[in-house]
């Protein structure tokens, strides 16, 4: 058998998920993006660039954001991965999604559930970051449509109401 | 992409055994933000990724007077180490501008010393720290100077079955300052058209420089240790005339090329204003560490 004919194992993988305990199995060389989108079926998070320039694909990793095409999927065994699916509470909309919606913080919608996973990671650790480091954090997310001032005035926005 | 298998060794002789089976057709993976780019891009194909994440000498950060940095931690964790910030400055410097927070979240030091890009941020900030790199293969351990370390444009001196473990950075003598700085056309998230690390040593009368380290990103093959500026500054007084004259010279070390992000000319100039800057903050952090 040659090596391209050799079949490989796939590697089981069991995480935290949103805060669900969810298994699944991952080729060795896949990321964690294609796992999330093309195995567990979350298709919220994004492909832009594929190589961890535009941050459309950032998820929550223990609680820090990565880009989830940088990492592979058999690295998050008996982790805790948080993807936009889990942002907003059962009825409703996250503080941020809603100021996304009333700034009209997005056009194209690709690179927005990156901002929002990366803006609200941001909000977790300072509440009421100024202008000058909310564009700092989110240098990671590009976005080729609002050129970035509706994006920036919405998470200032939904930092304003939260107290 | 050629597939390859993940391999999470928990000690570092499996992971070096790993790595001599493979020759080069193993890497050893830490934050992923180069090899996977590399390997999608169809720059080489590998049968296994050696995850260092699960090696304990790979992932600690140890601060006692010297600094050690595992190869496989990422910049987070050293600039949110506030020990490590208030002692370190000129490295910080480089871990909280090297990609967004996403990259920061996985990239380490020792994966961008092992990547051996010319415009790297965090190798010459490194080198001005008199960082040793700390080498582990078939045939034991080895260590080097970090400016021993890049050969070539993505090219370093590890052999097969070799792997980075950590970098050891010395503790600052009293009088010491670093700093680092690049320059870019954005504000973020770029890479650096030429970048320079400098570091001083004040000698007791806080006037003199005792001894000093130039270090410079983008004007060559691989990050260059700039010798004579360094010899240069031994001996003269701190002052900014001394400064320009070392960025002079530096800039006579300096051998660029022109490509899409600048001109040669542009990078000389670069290499002087950078190199004035940077020993100017060198200064005020040196004079504050007492």
């Amino acid at each position: 058998m040659t090596q391209q004919e050799t079949p490989v194992r796939k590697i089981p993988v069991a995480c935290t998920l949103n805060g669900q305990q969810t298994e699944f199995l991952a080729a060795p060389y896949q990321s964690l993006l294609e796992a999330l989108r093309e195995v567990v079926g979350l298709t919220g998070t994004k492909e832009g660039c594929n190589d961890g320039n535009c941050g459309a694909c950032t998820v929550s990793l223990d609680g820090r954001i990565v880009d989830s095409c940088l990492v592979l999927a058999a690295e998050v065994d008996g982790r805790q991965v948080d993807t936009i699916e889990g942002m907003a509470p059962p009825h409703g909309l996250h503080p941020l999604q809603q100021a996304f919606l009333e700034e009209a913080a997005l056009q194209c919608g690709i690179c927005t559930p990156g901002f929002l996973v990366a803006a609200r990671a941001l909000l977790e650790r300072e509440p009421h970051p100024d202008e000058h480091r909310i564009r700092l954090w989110l240098a990671g997310n590009l976005c080729r449509c609002t050129g970035y001032d509706k994006i920036v005035r919405a998470v200032q926005s939904a930092a304003n109401k939260t107290t | 992409m050629h597939p390859f298998t993940y391999v999470a060794p928990r000690t570092l002789d499996e992971a070096v055994a790993v790595l001599e089976q493979h020759g080069e057709r193993a890497r050893p993976f830490a934050g992923g933000t180069d090899v996977l780019v590399q390997l999608r891009g169809g720059r080489f194909d590998l049968d296994a990724i050696v995850d260092l994440k699960g090696v304990p000498e790979a992932t600690a950060l140890d601060l006692n007077g010297s600094l050690r940095i595992g190869a496989a931690v990422p910049c987070y964790r050293i600039y949110e180490d506030s020990a490590v910030a208030a002692a370190f400055p000129g490295l910080i410097d480089a871990a909280s501008l090297i990609g967004g927070i996403q990259i920061q979240s996985r990239a380490s030091l020792g994966g961008n010393l092992c990547n051996a890009s010319p415009s790297a941020d965090g190798i010459c900030p490194l080198i001005v720290h008199s960082t040793v790199a700390v080498v582990q293969g078939p045939q034991g351990e080895r260590r080097l100077p970090v400016e021993e370390f890049c050969t070539a444009p993505g090219a370093n001196v590890l052999g097969r079955g070799e792997l980075l473990v950590a970098l050891e950075v010395p503790a600052p003598e009293k009088g010491f300052g670093a700093a680092y700085q690049r320059f870019i056309p954005r504000n973020e998230m770029d890479i650096a058209v030429a970048g320079v690390a400098s570091a001083l040593t004040l000698s007791e009368d806080r006037a003199t420089i005792a001894s000093g380290r130039i270090a410079l990103a983008a004007v060559g093959p691989t990050p260059l240790f700039a010798a004579k500026a360094s010899a240069f500054l031994a001996g003269k007084p701190a002052t900014p005339e001394t400064f320009a004259e070392a960025g002079e010279i530096a800039s006579t070390e300096a051998a660029p090329i022109g490509d899409m992000r600048g001109t040669a000319e542009h990078r000389i100039e670069l290499v002087k204003v950078l190199t004035r800057r940077t020993l100017a903050i060198a200064l005020e952090r040196a004079q504050s560490n007492r």
